[in-house]
């Protein structure tokens, strides 16, 4: 546990270091948020649902935060690989799964504070809070969504010899499961033979989840979102715990 | 089996290339210990296989009594190491770098505090531990790395390449750290090098590898004197001649190669003035010559015909070949 902890601290540490990560990792999202929601709102109409699109946008734009700031600091450990560091940890007497879990924990704290920073910001352009507990409940799948993906990005990194693939990762992997996610719409109004397909990205569970929290209403049932996203997270840390393991430097 | 460090039969292979090829010897406590040899040679492979880092083709070792393969927690606790590359966290301090060590080798917060105070007031660096080590020059660097791979209190210390591309102050200062490290704290040492001074200076004892097996193993006194006195290097556009002409029997050992002789004998000032009138009086030209005490360098250039750097070029040129392959 201190093992794990030790690392964590380290990710947390590097985080709060580095302004213009924070800075950067915020704006995107922000943007989204601003020009899809303010330009969209008076346009969209969600069928089905009562109200305006910049509400249903926001838990959209909150998982987008934490699904692209988990993904970079998991792939981050090839920073470690290339500036040496990683040898430090790996020859010192502690098991690579400790080393993984800390980073997958450091990672999906980094994540959901930018989350929370993101959700903060949308109290301010608008933002109904329905009830408070849904904030735990919208917390608790942020908290799913970060482990998941920094798992994810520890997986991808392990089998990754520098940066130059981040891009291809990012445009072909990081990309679409954002898109499908229905994020920025309702996944009910695809056609027919594109909806099935987002059942299957596990972002969409999280974007349920956390819009079920902050909005009350959701096209899937949360605890079905739950059970789907937990296990998601599950298998996410074993394969990159295993992917992990057989690192080479 | 008190040995330090025991390797016996280490063997390990890359694709067609053998990096490390049966080698065997044995490293005294107390000891420090230099493997000398030109890039390529098989010096950090053999590091990583003891560190554990690497898994070996095939023969055994153990370390403080531990087996490298089957108790590697065993070894990593009781190994220090300062990798050649630079394995340290810029974002972070000096301090905690050194904080972050302590915590993965498990060591409790107050001794921790204490030791990690009392290193960096060793390496100096007491001043700086509260900036960031992106701001730190090569030397602090290499000397925080020394710090931190002292902090767990290891009963050997792996150095791997101690002191690569350092200016000669630095690397002088780190010399004397390593020589007071192992002096007071009797600590063993296992260094590589592919610099001969640093060889010379600081080894108990010098293991010269090259294409991955080791070609001689002595204190660097024994191997220079076993070379056979002092080393006498002749220059001329006829290096052939010179050869042939010079085969007195107190003449220890000769070499020829691009344009130069090199002898090894004893006495070589009275010998010298004899030597040059004879190749006068057969008309055999002669640039410059010069007679030093023999170092190293000249070991190697002895067991293997090759001076270091040609060795060097010559492994480049191998690895440019491999790169060619590859690509095809």
């Amino acid at each position: 546990m201190d093992i794990i902890y030790t690392i964590w601290l380290r990710s947390i540490k590097r985080y709060i270091r580095s302004k213009s990560r924070i800075i950067g990792s915020i704006s995107m999202p922000l943007f989204f948020l601003i020009f899809l929601g303010f330009g969209l709102n008076s346009v969209v109409q969600i069928p089905g649902m009562g109200q305006d699109y910049i509400q249903f946008l926001i838990p959209g734009v909150v998982s987008m935060s934490v699904l692209f700031t988990s993904v970079f600091s998991g792939i981050q450990i090839i920073w470690d690989k290339q500036f040496g560091f990683l040898k430090e940890t790996l020859v010192a007497p502690v098991s690579r799964l400790e080393i993984m879990l800390g980073q997958t924990l450091g990672g999906a704290t980094t994540a959901f504070i930018q989350g929370v920073i993101i959700m903060l910001l949308a109290l301010i352009i608008g933002l109904q809070i329905t009830n408070p507990v849904g904030f735990l409940i919208a917390f608790g799948f942020m908290a799913l969504i970060g482990i998941s993906f920094t798992a994810f990005g520890i997986a991808i990194a392990s089998r990754m010899e520098d940066m130059h693939g981040f891009q291809l990762i990012m445009n072909f992997v990081v990309f679409p499961i954002f898109g499908l996610s229905g994020a920025l719409f309702p996944i009910s109004s695809l056609p027919s033979w594109i909806a099935p397909i987002t059942l299957f990205d596990p972002l969409t569970y999280g974007v349920e989840g956390i819009r079920y929290g902050l909005t009350g209403v959701s096209q899937i049932n949360p605890v079905v979102s739950f059970i789907v996203l937990g296990a998601f997270a599950v298998f996410m840390t074993i394969s990159g715990a295993y992917l992990f393991r057989k690192i080479r430097f | 089996m008190n040995a330090a460090i025991h390797v016996e039969n280490l063997t390990r292979r890359f694709q067609n290339l053998v990096a490390v090829d049966s080698i065997s010897f044995d490293i005294e406590p107390g000891e420090i210990f230099g493997l000398l040899g030109p890039n390529g040679a098989g010096k950090t492979t053999t590091i990583s296989m003891l560190s554990t880092m690497l898994k070996p083709t095939s023969g055994s070792a153990t370390v403080n009594g531990m087996d490298i393969i089957h108790d590697e927690d065993g070894v990593r606790k009781s190994i220090g190491i300062v990798f050649q590359d630079q394995s340290l966290d810029e974002e972070l301090t000096g301090w905690e770098n050194m904080d972050f060590h302590g915590r993965l080798y498990r060591i409790p917060a107050e001794t921790r505090r204490k030791r990690i105070d009392v290193l960096l007031a060793l390496v100096e660096l007491s001043d700086r531990k509260d900036d960031l080590v992106k701001t730190f020059s090569g030397g602090m660097r290499r000397r925080l790395e020394i710090a931190r791979g002292l902090l767990h209190e290891p009963k050997v210390l792996f150095l791997d390449e101690p002191t690569l591309g350092l200016d000669p102050q630095t690397r002088n200062h780190l010399w004397q750290y390593i020589a007071t490290l192992n002096r007071e704290k009797g600590i063993t040492i296992i260094l590589t090098t592919h610099y001969m001074e640093e060889a010379d200076r600081l080894c108990n004892r010098v293991a010269i590898i090259d294409h991955g097996k080791i070609i001689a193993l002595d204190s660097p006194q024994n191997l220079k004197e076993g070379i056979g006195g002092d080393v006498v290097t002749l220059r001329s556009e006829n290096a052939r001649a010179i050869a042939l002409t010079l085969d007195d029997p107190w003449i220890s050992r000769l070499e020829e190669h691009d344009g130069t002789v090199t002898l090894s004998l004893k006495n070589a000032e009275e010998h010298i003035s004899g030597i040059i009138t004879r190749l006068a009086a057969k008309g055999i030209p002669v640039e410059s010559v010069s007679i030093h005490k023999p170092t190293l360098e000249d070991v190697f250039l002895c067991f293997t015909g090759k001076t270091i750097r040609e060795e060097e070029a010559d492994h480049r040129d191998m690895v440019r070949m491999f790169q060619r392959k590859a690509r095809r």
